[in-house]
């Protein structure tokens, strides 16, 4: 056990803290993504900035996007996940926004680095980290959800261009997106896992009409999207035809890996300590009242879990004797099942005000908490559901017998 | 940066794990309840005391390993793994803590090496700080005790007990002295050893009286319930392994029930509720040691989240097994009932979560 990072650590910490003192207060407006409000909202900002240009400062500095080389836009640094998770750190305690993900970034970037071609890299990584084009995941359909690999989307080789014809759903923020990637099904007569490539898509391409989707928290968070005779040039393929199922399996562990981060769990904890402190029952605050301490506590028990979960991961990666694969399985589920527990008190402990929604008189934190209780229920059901995340914890991490398969399916 | 165990710890982990097997099957455990084979506790202490157990934690100089805190709760997850009926956390991790942080030169020379050879053996009495369920807990007037001790840990074979008084003094009473009275206590778990104390007018030998004392009993309890819930922890994983291994080879509707999504699910959150325990426990008890602003937070959620874990594991596991998960033929029971007994020893959830609140200032 030795949980020092070392030496030239302290500098880099030092430096980060310098920087974080620079820009403590900062509000970043603007952006598409939520910023998970990281301030007291009793607290005026003291510098206003939009999304882009703190974007940019933070790559700029390296405190975002880090090891993404320069050639293609990003700082060019060391893939260093240790630095990482000082920066996190340094930035949480601070309260300063960490730079915006997004599917972009989080999954199309670590991709086209892993399979794509020079000239993709050129052409789509440095607009997609300073967010002047914004990536959508096209990979759901109507018919094609848990089972993903079952997708109808159809693209032809017809000359030098892909010709689209289906439909996705479900595509989050491709109403404002320039780009999306996509999965569809261009070798009809290969195996359903063989027969499906990974294709970029302009959103402008004629026959493409997009229909926003209202959800639950009555945003349009996800769409609807067609596609009739959609002509894309051909070279827009990342990794070979047939190849896409593999391509896409890469992002998705990228994807479940973020959603158990236990830095913005602790924020959220203490923002809810703090609403229990505030609220008044009869008289006495909520904070102070036994079954609801409990409930805090609980799920603050799950919290340090998590947050020595993290220790653990950490120390897998950099240690490759160190066994974490079953850990790093139950990430997805773990922490999405959590945070909608800690939403779920939130809302509790306000009673009927808990429901209050839409601008309501006695709204309090501008609906953040009921918002997020509904956004996070999204989280377990997108990106791969509960039920299948234990499917793949009890089948590959359990090696327990796959389920017989039903003749035809 | 390193965090997990080392592979020395592992190590010794194995060959505990593998001592146990052999020693501590179901059908020793049969034989030791009905009272058939009175020599399993005696195999089981001499056997662990010889891979080091007995002076795990006691500093080299007095005939110990010195080993730390971490080191010393992948012991007890080991020994949760195979239900030891062995009084680790009382006998071996609290009193040896104590009287090395508190006992004077003298007292140290007496007690350590013979807690280390297997001589003495302690048990403890630590209620009137961790719950006590009577009206009158333990008074001391005079180098006198008098009172009553619910529940006194690892009180097996005892030479000693290691006292706390209701003024927070600690004190060393002699086993067969004078006014004092055990009474065996039976849990539903065999494997551990818990009795009542009734004093009358005891002769007892302070342990360090000074200032730091309240501190050091914080560290001991600490440790005791990081060692419990790693225990719980091993106790849960055993009763996992066993629930997948059933999983696969049971067949029926003519297929194993692991391939069924019911039986699948309940392992996989099982394991999924599990895995962050590993870490919780190890983080834990490293700050015992070297985190100390953190780690009366980190023992209270530990053991309270261990119970909660270990609580869902032991229904679940046993439900995965149908029937024979409910009979004493299969021996499941002896994993559920220790980690049963661990929930409540040296404060349980709800106490301990209430602990915890107060521990961050809320
Ligand atoms: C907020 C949100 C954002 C999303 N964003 C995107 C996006 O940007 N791009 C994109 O492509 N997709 C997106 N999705 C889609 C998401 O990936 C799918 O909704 C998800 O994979 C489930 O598929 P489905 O909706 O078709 O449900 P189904 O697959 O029809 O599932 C319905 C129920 O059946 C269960 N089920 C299905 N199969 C099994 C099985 N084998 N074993 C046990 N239970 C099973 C499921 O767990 C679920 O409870 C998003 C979804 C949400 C909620």
């Amino acid at each position: 056990m030795n949980l020092d990072f070392g030496n030239e650590y302290a500098d880099f910490r030092n430096e980060v803290q310098s920087f974080c003192e620079q820009y403590k207060g900062i509000h970043v407006t603007g952006s598409l993504y939520s910023y998970e409000s990281v301030m007291d909202p009793n607290e005026k900002p003291k510098i206003e900035m939009d999304y882009k240009e703190w974007q940019k400062i933070l790559i700029e500095h390296g405190y975002h996007v880090r090891h993404i080389p320069k050639e293609y836009g990003g700082f060019g640094g060391d893939l260093d996940i240790v630095k990482n998770v000082i920066i996190t750190e340094e930035f949480s305690k601070s309260k300063i926004p960490t730079g915006v993900g997004g599917q972009g970034i989080d999954f199309l970037v670590p991709t086209l680095l892993e399979m794509g071609t020079e000239e993709q890299r050129q052409r789509y990584i440095q607009p997609a980290l300073y967010l002047d084009e914004i990536w959508c995941q096209g990979y759901s359909e109507p018919n094609a959800g848990s089972d993903l690999a079952s997708l109808q989307t159809k693209g032809e080789l017809v000359g030098d261009e892909w010709v689209i014809n289906g439909q996705k759903i479900w595509t989050s923020t491709a109403k404002y997106a320039q780009m999306m990637f996509c999965l569809v099904r261009t070798e009809p007569e290969a195996s359903k896992h063989q027969g499906i490539s990974y294709l970029l898509i302009p959103m402008d391409t004629p026959g493409i009409e997009v229909r926003p989707l209202v959800d639950m928290t009555l945003d349009a968070g996800f769409n609807e999207v067609f596609f009739t005779d959609v002509r894309i040039p051909a070279e827009n393929i990342v990794g070979e035809r047939g190849q896409g199922w593999l391509v896409a399996n890469k992002t998705l562990v990228h994807e479940r890996g973020s959603l158990g981060d236990p830095n913005k769990m602790i924020r959220r904890y203490d923002k809810l300590v703090n609403l229990m402190k505030s609220e008044i029952l009869d008289g006495v605050r909520i904070i102070d009242k036994p079954v609801y301490r409990d409930r805090l506590m609980k799920i603050h028990g799950k919290i340090l879990a998590l947050k020595s979960h993290g220790l653990r991961l950490l120390s897998g990666r950099l240690n490759k004797g160190q066994d974490i694969n079953l850990g790093t399985m139950i990430v997805k589920l773990y922490g999405t099942e959590m945070r909608y527990e800690l939403e779920t008190l939130a809302i509790d402990v306000m009673g009927e005000l808990g429901t209050l929604y839409n601008n309501s008189p006695h709204l309090r934190d501008n609906g953040g908490w009921q918002y997020a209780y509904m956004y996070y229920l999204g989280l377990i059901i997108g990106g791969g559901t509960s039920q299948i995340q234990k499917n793949i914890i009890s089948e590959r991490g359990l090696g327990l017998p796959k389920e017989p398969k039903i003749q035809g399916a | 940066m390193y965090f997990g165990l080392s592979e020395e710890q592992q190590f010794f982990q194995e060959s505990i794990d593998k001592f146990l097997e052999d020693t501590v099957t179901v059908d020793a455990l049969r034989s030791y309840r009905t009272g058939e084979d009175d020599n399993l506790i005696d195999d089981v202490f001499n056997g662990l005391n010889e891979l080091g157990l007995s002076g795990l934690i006691i500093p080299e100089e007095y005939g110990g390993l010195g080993l730390d805190s971490l080191f010393a709760i992948s012991v007890s997850e080991s020994l949760g793994k195979g239900v030891a009926p062995y009084p680790f956390i009382g006998s071996f991790l609290i009193a040896p803590f104590l009287i090395n942080k508190l006992g004077s030169d003298s007292q140290k020379q007496k007690y350590l090496p013979s807690i280390a050879n297997g001589e003495y053996r302690f048990a403890v009495a630590l209620t009137e700080m961790t719950g006590r369920r009577i009206e009158k807990g333990i008074q001391s007037s005079k180098q006198k005790l008098s009172g009553q001790s619910l529940f006194v840990m690892d009180d097996i074979h005892s030479t000693h007990y290691l006292i706390l008084d209701s003024d927070g003094a600690l004190h060393i009473v002699e086993a067969e002295e004078s006014g004092l009275e055990k009474v065996e206590l039976k849990t539903v778990d065999i494997t551990s050893f818990v009795s009542e104390l009734k004093l009358d007018q005891v002769k007892t030998e302070d342990l360090g009286n000074g200032p730091g004392n309240i501190d050091a009993i914080k560290q001991a309890i600490n440790l005791g319930r990081v060692a419990i819930a790693s225990e719980t922890l091993g106790a849960s994983q055993s009763m996992l392994n066993r629930s997948v291994d059933y999983a696969k080879e049971r067949k029926q509707f003519g297929r194993p029930i692991g391939s069924f999504q019911a039986v699948k699910h309940m392992c996989a959150q099982m394991a999924s509720d599990l895995e962050p325990c590993y870490s919780m426990v190890w983080y834990a008890a490293h700050s015992i040691d070297h985190i100390p602003h953190e780690a009366d937070l980190m023992a209270c959620q530990t053991k309270a989240h261990l119970s909660e874990v270990g609580a869902f594991v032991a229904k679940t596991s046993t439900e995965v097994h149908g029937g024979m998960g409910f009979t004493d033929d299969l021996g499941l029971h002896y994993w559920f009932k220790r980690i049963g007994l661990n929930r409540q020893l040296l404060g349980s959830p709800d106490l301990l979560r209430e602990e915890a609140a107060e521990a961050q200032g809320i």
